[in-house]
C-alpha cells in the first residue's frame, strides 16, 4: 500500500469533497498556519467560488454556515485554533445542535467545523484548548478525532456525507506523521473504533495525538516483554464502546490518554462508562492520563509537565499493571 | 379580504392562546403577536413559495400569516404529539419546513446568521429564493446582528430583515433620543445602514404601507442588489404591560367604531394603535367591506380558531420514547 503524510492525504481529501458542488470551504488554515499551508492554494485556485475567506466573525459565519446548510449545502468551516470555536459557541452547541431534535426532526444542519486542538508548543493558554469534552455535552453533535494519515482521509470525507453537524477535531502534531493509505474512495463510517495495535496485558486507549504517543510507548515496553493494545475510538460522537469494552475485558487493565483537562474530560467519560459497565472486567483501577486542570502554561518546561507525554504513559501502565 | 382574515385569525389565536394559558394549559413564558398583525401579514403575502424564513420566540403570528395550521400549532404550544415539531420545539421553536420556517430560535438574535446562510446557500445555487430574517428591536443588542450585517453586506447576499420594534413610544424613548435604556443607537436603521444595507423605518400599523415597502425591498433583492433592512414600528399592546400577557378585552370588530366595552386604561391603544381595528375600518371607509361582511369573516376566523383550540387538546402527549428520538438525523 502506498505510505503518505498526514497533511497530503487531508489535502486529498479536501481536494476530493470538492467534487460534491454543495461543498462549501469558508477558511483557509485546514493545514493551519504550517509551512504545509501553501499547498492549500491548489484547491482555491481550482474552485474559486467554493472558497470562501470570511471575516474574523466567527459567530456570524459559523452561523452562516450553519443557515446555509439548513437551506442544502454542505459547508466545512475552518476555525482554526480550536478555541476559536467558543467565538461562535451560541450558534454550535444552541442552534446547530438542537436544529434537528426541536424542529421534531424536519430540518437538519449538515455542517462540519474544522478545529485544531490541544498542546502545540507555546500557544499558552488561550491557544491550547480542547474544546471536544465541552462539545461531547451538547447532544446532536458528531465528534470526529482523527489519527492517522488513513483516518483523516477517510473520516473527513465521512463527516462531509454526514446529515448531522459535525466536529473535525485536528492535532497540528499530526501532520508530518506517514503511514499506509490505501488508493481511491475511502470512507470509514463513523462509530467505527479501531485497535491500533495488538496486546494481551494492557488497553490503552487513547484519541487524536495521544494515539501516536501510545503506539510509541507500545514499542518501547514490547522490549520488556509488555504487550500494550491500543484502541483508537476515532469518533467519539457516536462511540464505539463494545469494541473499548471488548479490549477491556481481555486485557482487564486500562489507561485512558487524552488532552483534555482531567475533570469532566473525554477520558473522565470513558473511565465512567467503563467503570459502569465492565467493572467486574477490571483487575487494576483506571487510569487517566490527561492535561491536569489548570490552563496551559506558556513556558518549555511548564508546558511540557502538563502534557500526556509518553514517560507519563508509560508510568500510568506500570502503575496499573502492578 | 383575505389579509383581513388573517389578521383576525392571528387575533383570536392569540386571545385564545392567553386563555389557555390562565386554565393551565401550558407551562412557561411565552410570547404573543399582538399588536403586530398589520405586519407579518402583509409582509409575508409579498413572498413565494419557495423563500425561506427564520423566527424568534414571537413566532405564532409570522406561522398564521404564512398559512400555517393553527391546530398544529396550538398542539405545539401545548407539548402535544400532533404539533409541528411532535411537541419538542414548544412556543419559542416552532419550526415548520413546509412552510418555509427552516429553524426557530428563542435566542433573540440566535438566527440572524442562519438567515444569512440561507441567503447564501440560495446565491449559490444561482436560484431567485430570498431569506427573510424576522426579528425584533432587542436581536440588534446581540453581536451576531452586526457580523452578520457585516456579512451579508460584503457578499450581497439575498436577505431581508426585518426588525419589528414593538417598543414605539417605550420609557427609554420618552426619557430621551435612546431607543431603549439599552441600545445607544437611534434610530434602529443607523446600524444596518453602517453597514451599507439599505435600511427604512415604516409603520407597522399601515398594512398598506408595509405591503408597499416590502414589495419593493423583495423586487430589489431578487434582481440582485442584496440584503435590505425594514424595521415597522408599532405601539405596545396595553395587554403586555404586565409579566404574562393578560387581553384587556377580546377582541369584537365592533370595537372598531365604540372601545366603551374596553377598560379605561386601555381604550386608547384599541381607539389609535391597533392594526387590525384599523385595518377594519379602512376596508368600511374604502367601500371594500361592510361592516356585516366584516362580522362574517371575524365569525369565521373565530370559528377556526375554536375548532383549531378542541383538535390540540384532543391530541394526546407524545409517547415517552419520543425524548429519545430525532437527536442525530438517520444517514
Amino acid at each position: 500500500m502506498r505510505e503518505l503524510a498526514y497533511y497530503e492525504a487531508k489535502l486529498e481529501a479536501l481536494s476530493e469533497i470538492m467534487a460534491d458542488e454543495r461543498v462549501h470551504l469558508m477558511g483557509g488554515s485546514f493545514l493551519s498556519l504550517s509551512p504545509r499551508r501553501t499547498l492549500f492554494q491548489k484547491i482555491v485556485q481550482r474552485y474559486p467560488e467554493r472558497v470562501v475567506s470570511p471575516p474574523i466573525s466567527e459567530l456570524g459565519f459559523c452561523g452562516l454556515a450553519i443557515g446555509a446548510a439548513m437551506a442544502g449545502l454542505r459547508p466545512v468551516v475552518d476555525l482554526s485554533t480550536g478555541s476559536f470555536i467558543y467565538e461562535a459557541w451560541p450558534q454550535v452547541v444552541n442552534e446547530a445542535a438542537n436544529a434537528f431534535y426541536m424542529s421534531g426532526g424536519q430540518t437538519r444542519a449538515p455542517v462540519v467545523f474544522h478545529i485544531l486542538h490541544g498542546i502545540r508548543g507555546q500557544g499558552a493558554a488561550q491557544h491550547s484548548h480542547s474544546p471536544q469534552a465541552m462539545l461531547w455535552n451538547c447532544p446532536g453533535l458528531e465528534i470526529v478525532l482523527p489519527s492517522s494519515p488513513k483516518d483523516v482521509k477517510g473520516l473527513l470525507k465521512s463527516a462531509v456525507e454526514s446529515p448531522n453537524p459535525t466536529i473535525f477535531v485536528d492535532h497540528v502534531q499530526l501532520f508530518e506523521i506517514r503511514g499506509p493509505v490505501p488508493e481511491g474512495d475511502l470512507v470509514i463510517p463513523f462509530g467505527q473504533a479501531e485497535v491500533k495495535r495488538q496486546g494481551k496485558d494492557v488497553t490503552v486507549i487513547a484519541t487524536s495525538l495521544e494515539v501516536q504517543r501510545s503506539l510509541n510507548v507500545a514499542d518501547q515496553l514490547a522490549r520488556e516483554g509488555i504487550q500494550v493494545e491500543v484502541v483508537d475510538p476515532r469518533t467519539v460522537a457516536p462511540l464505539d464502546f463494545a469494541t473499548l469494552l471488548a479490549s477491556v475485558e481481555k486485557t482487564g487493565r486500562v489507561v485512558i490518554v487524552d488532552q483534555c483537562h482531567k475533570s469532566c474530560g473525554i477520558a473522565a467519560e470513558l473511565a465512567a462508562r467503563i467503570a459502569e459497565e465492565g467493572f467486574d472486567k477490571l483487575k487494576a483501577p483506571i487510569r487517566r492520563v490527561t492535561a491536569p486542570d489548570v490552563p496551559i502554561p506558556f513556558s518549555p518546561p511548564l508546558e511540557e509537565f502538563v502534557t500526556p507525554t509518553e514517560p507519563r504513559i508509560i508510568e500510568a501502565i506500570r502503575s496499573v499493571l502492578r | 379580504m383575505d389579509l383581513c382574515r388573517r389578521m383576525l385569525l392571528i387575533r383570536h389565536f392569540e386571545e385564545s392562546l392567553i386563555g389557555l394559558h390562565d386554565q393551565g394549559r401550558f407551562e412557561g413564558h411565552y410570547h404573543v403577536y399582538i399588536g403586530q398583525e398589520a405586519t407579518a401579514v402583509p409582509a409575508l403575502s409579498c413572498l413565494g413559495q419557495k423563500d425561506f424564513l427564520f423566527t424568534t420566540h414571537r413566532n405564532h403570528g409570522h406561522l398564521l400569516a404564512r398559512g400555517a395550521d393553527p391546530g398544529k400549532l396550538f398542539a405545539e404550544i401545548l407539548g402535544r404529539k400532533d404539533g409541528y415539531n411532535h411537541g419538542k420545539g414548544g412556543t419559542f421553536h416552532v419550526a415548520a419546513a413546509e412552510l418555509g420556517f427552516l429553524h426557530t430560535s428563542g435566542i433573540v438574535a440566535g438566527i440572524i446568521p442562519l438567515a444569512v446562510g440561507a441567503a447564501y446557500a440560495a446565491k449559490a445555487r444561482k436560484s431567485d429564493q430570498i431569506t427573510v430574517c424576522l426579528i425584533g428591536d432587542g436581536a440588534l443588542e446581540e453581536g451576531a446582528a452586526p457580523e452578520s450585517f457585516n456579512i451579508a453586506s460584503l457578499w450581497k447576499l439575498p436577505v431581508l430583515f426585518l426588525c419589528e420594534n414593538n417598543g414605539k413610544y417605550g420609557a427609554g424613548r420618552a426619557a430621551g433620543a435612546a431607543q431603549s435604556a439599552t441600545m445607544a443607537v437611534y434610530p434602529l436603521t443607523d446600524l444596518p445602514v453602517a453597514y451599507k444595507i439599505p435600511a427604512r423605518q415604516i409603520d407597522g400599523t399601515d398594512a398598506g404601507a408595509v405591503h408597499a415597502a416590502f414589495s419593493e425591498a423583495v423586487a430589489k433583492i431578487r434582481q440582485g442588489e442584496g440584503a435590505q433592512f425594514i424595521e415597522t414600528q408599532t405601539v405596545r399592546w396595553p395587554g403586555s404591560e404586565t409579566n404574562w400577557p393578560a387581553v384587556p378585552a377580546p377582541t369584537d370588530v365592533s370595537l372598531a367604531w365604540d372601545v366603551s366595552a374596553v377598560p379605561e386604561r386601555a381604550r386608547e391603544w384599541y381607539r389609535s394603535s391597533d392594526p387590525v381595528l384599523i385595518f377594519i375600518r379602512e376596508l368600511v371607509e374604502k367601500g371594500a367591506a361592510t361592516k356585516t361582511e366584516i362580522a362574517e369573516i371575524d365569525k369565521s376566523a373565530r370559528q377556526a380558531i375554536e375548532q383549531a383550540a378542541r383538535f390540540a387538546l384532543a391530541s394526546p402527549f407524545p409517547g415517552l420514547d419520543e425524548a429519545l428520538k430525532d437527536v442525530f438525523a438517520p444517514r
